[in-house]
């Protein structure tokens, strides 16, 4: 599945309301590491269809990023069922990322 | 059998792999976590030869593609022993054993931390090692900087143009950074100094909200904050190499301009070895001297 660009409108329904998995990507286009992050995104977006993966903008989104409490990026939080099962802080590797979703 | 192992694919790692590529070594790159190292975390280099700017991702990923396209192999997989068996080097990873004439080393370094209780499960939640990665998120709000060198100073300076006020805690009364930062830092109204203190505490309930320090004298104090940046050195990554190679104090691998160690064949490039200057520059320059002795000394063995 690809990538999908969260905004402040689209967040319940991308996210919330989702009964899966939803990945949500806190980046900005300054943050180095958040670049190193992305290519690995897009190939876990590429093989798994069990999650799906939200990029969020902090720059463009500051409201939900102060509602998510995101103070460091690249943040990645786990929403099962719409809620907040986990979150890494941190350019993590391909591995730790698939750890971070679960199985399927 | 590889003719070179490189640990670690920062500057330094890289640049030996493009070195001993244009020597046609069979070339072998270990990195533990990203390539590019911590030059990865800065927005703008300026001071890198010949491009006035370039960011820190770019810089890495051209230098990375550039390893790669010359034929080196690079493999995600830390290293936790490295053992020297009769000349030949073998290097241990929790899922192999690789096996090189000659051996570099560029594992660069790590940010020092507190080593508080709760300081790791806080990173993120209001506690942070790069003042320019994460000082956005601190707009309006009350931040402190703990450390006295010039990464302290610098980004206490730079927090105090984003937060409301800036606490700068330091262990002893003056300051190891430049001078002109120093007074550039008292002349802003918003940045309290803390002098002759240390943090003895970290409370928060979901994330950081206060600190404790303690002075000198014993005194406590809790300040009321919204994040915490630690600057307080950095410490090299040789924890897993001690038993073969010669550390100074601080842990750096004992080395000169050479980039050699006290067991032949093996060599040590960039921010883990003991040097005067760690800079981008002198990363890659020694990468270009540890690859070119790492060279001679197998053609010599041959």
């Amino acid at each position: 599945m690809a990538i999908l660009e969260g905004n402040k409108n689209n967040f319940e329904e991308l996210v919330l309301n989702n009964n899966g998995k939803v990945l949500v990507d806190f980046n900005a286009e300054w943050c180095g590491p958040c670049k190193m992050l992305k290519p690995m995104l897009d190939e876990v977006a590429a093989d798994r269809d069990d999650v799906s993966i939200v990029s969020v903008n902090i720059d463009d989104e500051d409201e939900l990023s102060a509602k998510y409490g995101i103070s460091s990026i690249p943040c990645l939080v786990l929403f099962e069922n719409g809620a907040e099962s986990k979150r890494s802080v941190g350019l993590i590797p391909r591995d730790e990322i698939e750890n971070l979703i679960g199985g399927k | 059998m590889y003719d070179i192992i490189i640990v670690g694919a920062g500057p330094a790692g890289l640049t030996a792999a493009i070195y001993a590529r244009r020597a046609s070594k069979k070339v072998l790159v270990l990195e533990a976590k990203n390539y590019g190292g911590q030059i990865i975390n800065t927005l703008d280099i300026e001071n890198y030869p010949v491009e006035a700017h370039i960011s820190g991702f770019e810089f890495a990923t051209k230098l990375y593609e550039q390893a790669k396209n010359l034929g080196a192999e690079i493999v995600f997989e830390k290293v936790t022993e490295i053992r020297d068996n009769a000349g030949a080097k073998e290097i241990v990873t929790p899922k192999n054993t690789y096996k090189a004439k000659a051996l570099i080393l560029a594992t660069g370094s790590e940010n020092r931390k507190l080593g508080l209780p709760k300081e790791d499960e806080l990173i993120g939640k209001g506690i942070s090692y790069c003042a320019t990665c994460d000082g956005a998120f601190f707009r309006k709000k009350n931040v402190a900087v703990v450390g006295g060198g010039n990464t302290a100073l610098e980004d206490a300076l730079y927090l105090s143009d984003i937060a409301e006020k800036v606490y700068l805690i330091h262990r002893r009364d003056e300051f190891r950074g430049e001078d002109s930062t120093v007074n550039q830092l008292k002349a802003k109204d918003n940045i309290e100094f803390v002098y002759n203190s240390t943090v003895s505490k970290l409370i928060s309930e979901d994330r950081l909200n206060s600190i404790e320090v303690t002075n000198t004298s014993g005194e406590k104090r809790i300040i009321e904050l919204d994040g915490l940046f630690v600057a307080i050195g950095r410490i090299p990554e040789n924890q897993n190499f001690a038993k073969l190679i010669k550390l100074d104090q601080a842990g750096y691998v004992i080395s000169g301009e050479n980039c050699m160690t006290n067991v032949e064949g093996l060599f040590v490039a960039g921010d883990n070895r003991t040097k005067e200057v760690r800079q981008l520059v002198t990363a890659t320059a020694d990468g270009a001297v540890a690859a070119t002795a790492a060279v001679k000394y197998i053609n010599n063995i041959q």
